[in-house]
């Protein structure tokens, strides 16, 4: 494989090799947080006190930093008194790997601690009813918005110089607002999700539509289309895919304003889970609960990714391929179009006769 | 002056056939009449003319290429014949009546092949058709019968991205064909082409063209192939911009490749060569002589 650099220049790898890389990008952050967890001499940076020994501050079950304890216990050693003993830890906020991969269990059979308290699986479903809702309810105005901005020159100049101005400000600033307009509960969460994603949804889809190529438009005339048909015919399947990875990319967007918006009136969701975890000091707990993010969003994502490829069979080949490479190569199938040899096309005029010309 | 000189009969000279042909395409209607037509650019006050006082007739059923040097406004020409650009003056009779803005009555294929990527070959075909309210079935079998006259019956479900650059231009030719457009607009639809592809597309355009009742106003620079193809030939100048002459091609159909080197052939091509590129051995040609590098051998 001499011609197959590692790393060649912008050429793509092989599969097999995309493949290990995808796997090796996880599996090299997890081993430094094993090493770190696991080899007692790499950072643990305090003593867990298994029997304090003579020391009077000490107690069962305390970290205590490690020079205090050596301090203590080189004191205890020169009066001959009993030595304290107890072994290296991590902080409790620096939990092992096991210990979180525990936790993706066992935080959705922990009961909550107070009566009204959400389950985990609660507290996420609540956070992605808020996330949907944000972002349909944003959609449905910035859509339309965003191509008839992109297609006519007149809603572009009218919206967007507002538009452009307006989402410079920062979606949470405007938290306290929408409490005391909309109350505590979910609206003003959601409404802090659609002013985060609308005006950005309206300029970068009205700039995906833009980038239609305009002889496609022409072509389309030349054809009998006409004004609104132009539209509906042209523009808008013209640019769909493109409009359909921004929505994935605003989904994204989406879920950084979720966290910001669940603080806004009364706490909900994951956030409320991930907060009042913390304040329990069980952090496999909110590893956990982060991850689940992490693994909801790349899942939606790739869902959609997959979704793309059924809905839009024209973007399957190249374009799809250089532009949204998709995170795992394994659900990538090379789509190859094999034609029987009779279909290939051929190189014989297709009509009977040759070359008459009409006279 | 080569050394041997080559005893051509003039490109004027017509064999009795071809004068008896262009006779009777003279007694055809005019489909497109193209009077006084004006192009110019205006920035900044300074107006920029492409070119002025265009007219030309074009009959029914001819086949008229516009030839010209790179600047001399022969695409421009065919976007204002087609309504996507605005002439500056005069105007274009699509059989007499007065033509402004895009419509399905003059098809146009274009270099860039703009087939619609979300479509299959099938439905790009059938967009016109559907444009002017046609139910799917009718359209679906009109289209079928112009895949036929392609000879693409077996790609109708592929997409465009799935063809060759040749299958592609076909298929445009084909959809702007569905439409029964009058005239056919094509703006150098085989230059994107490789050298190979472009002939087999020459031959197939003839083969089409036979078949089929409608008016070609070609755009090319391509000499050889508009001496292949056309009726007519419209050489266009630069500076200033218009029409410089237009030739009767001397050349008999039905027509064929061995045809490039005949007589009347080459007295064609000889004079478009003349027309476009002026007399040869033009000083502008010549590059001064300038040694850079310490060069070997003379290259003769």
């Amino acid at each position: 494989m001499a011609h197959h650099d590692w790393l060649g220049l912008k050429q793509e790898l092989p599969r097999r090799r995309r493949l290990l890389l995808t796997v090796l990008s996880f599996v090299i952050p997890l081993a430094v947080w094993s090493v770190v967890s696991y080899v007692p001499w790499i950072w643990h940076p305090l003593i867990h006190v298994t029997d304090p020994g003579s020391v009077d501050y000490f107690s069962t079950d305390m970290d205590i930093p490690r020079a205090t304890f050596y301090q203590e216990e080189a004191k205890a050693k020169a009066a001959g008194l009993a030595l304290p003993k107890g072994y290296r830890v991590n902080p409790v906020y620096f939990p092992a790997p096991h210990a979180v991969a525990r936790a993706f269990y066992t935080a959705f059979k922990t009961p909550p601690r107070l009566q009204d308290e959400p389950w985990l699986h609660q507290s996420l479903g609540h956070s992605i009813r808020t996330i949907f809702l944000g972002f349909i309810f944003s959609s449905l105005i910035g859509v339309p918005l965003g191509i008839l901005c992109g297609t006519y020159r007149f809603f572009a100049k009218l919206q967007e110089p507002f538009v452009e101005f307006f989402r410079y400000l920062p979606a949470p600033a405007f938290g306290a607002l929408c409490v005391a307009v909309l109350g505590i509960e979910d609206a003003p969460k959601i409404a802090v999700i659609v002013i985060g994603t609308f005006f950005q949804q309206v300029l970068i889809i009205a700039n995906s539509v833009r980038k239609v190529d305009p002889s496609l438009i022409e072509a389309a005339q030349t054809l009998g289309a006409s004004k609104w048909k132009l539209v509906s015919h042209v523009v808008i399947p013209a640019s769909i895919t493109d409009i359909y990875t921004d929505m994935r990319i605003l989904l994204g967007w989406a879920w950084t304003y979720l966290i910001v918006a669940e603080v806004v009136g009364t706490m909900s969701g994951i956030t409320l889970f991930i907060n009042q975890q913390a304040r329990y000091r069980n952090f496999d707990n909110v590893y956990a609960a982060i991850a689940m993010i992490g693994i909801i969003g790349l899942s939606t994502d790739m869902t959609l990714a997959w979704l793309g490829g059924i809905l839009f069979p024209w973007k399957r080949k190249a374009r799809a391929a250089k532009r949204t490479q998709p995170l795992f190569p394994l659900f990538d199938k090379p789509k190859k179009l094999v034609l029987p040899p009779k279909f290939q096309p051929s190189p014989t005029p297709p009509t009977e006769g040759h070359l008459n010309v009409a006279s | 002056m080569s050394p041997v000189e080559l005893k051509l009969p003039g490109y004027r000279e017509q064999s009795p056939e071809v004068a008896a042909r262009f006779e009777r395409i003279r007694q055809r209607p005019v489909t497109l009449r193209v009077s006084e037509l004006k192009k110019s650019f205006g920035s900044n006050g300074k107006t920029n003319v492409v070119f002025d006082r265009v007219s030309l007739d074009i009959y029914r059923r001819e086949f008229a290429c516009v030839v010209g040097a790179s600047g001399c406004g022969k695409s421009t020409l065919a976007r204002i014949v087609a309504g996507l650009d605005d002439a500056s003056g005069g105007e274009v009779l699509l059989d007499g009546k007065s033509v402004a803005g895009p419509g399905p009555d003059r098809g146009m294929v274009f270099q860039g092949y703009t087939l619609f990527p979300w479509l299959t070959v099938k439905r790009n075909i059938m967009f016109g058709l559907k444009m002017h309210g046609n139910d799917d079935n009718t359209a679906e079998s009109e289209a079928r019968q112009w895949l036929d006259m392609v000879g693409l019956s077996k790609f109708e479900d592929l997409y465009p991205h799935e063809l060759s650059g040749g299958m592609k231009q076909r298929v445009a030719i084909a959809r702007a064909l569905a439409n029964n457009p009058r005239i056919l607009l094509m703006d150098e639809p085989f230059a994107a082409l490789d050298a190979l592809t472009r002939c087999k597309m020459q031959s197939y355009l003839l083969q089409i063209w036979k078949k089929v009742d409608v008016t070609i106003l070609f755009i090319t620079h391509d000499l050889e192939e508009a001496a292949y193809l056309a009726d007519r030939i419209v050489v266009m100048g630069v500076n200033p911009g218009g029409v410089k002459e237009v030739i009767e091609n001397p050349v008999p159909r039905p027509r064929d490749s061995t045809q490039f080197l005949s007589p009347e052939f080459l007295a064609l091509k000889a004079r478009l060569d003349e027309l476009i590129h002026g007399p040869a051995d033009a000083p502008e040609d010549k590059l001064p002589v300038i040694k850079l590098t310490e060069a070997g051998d003379e290259v003769e």
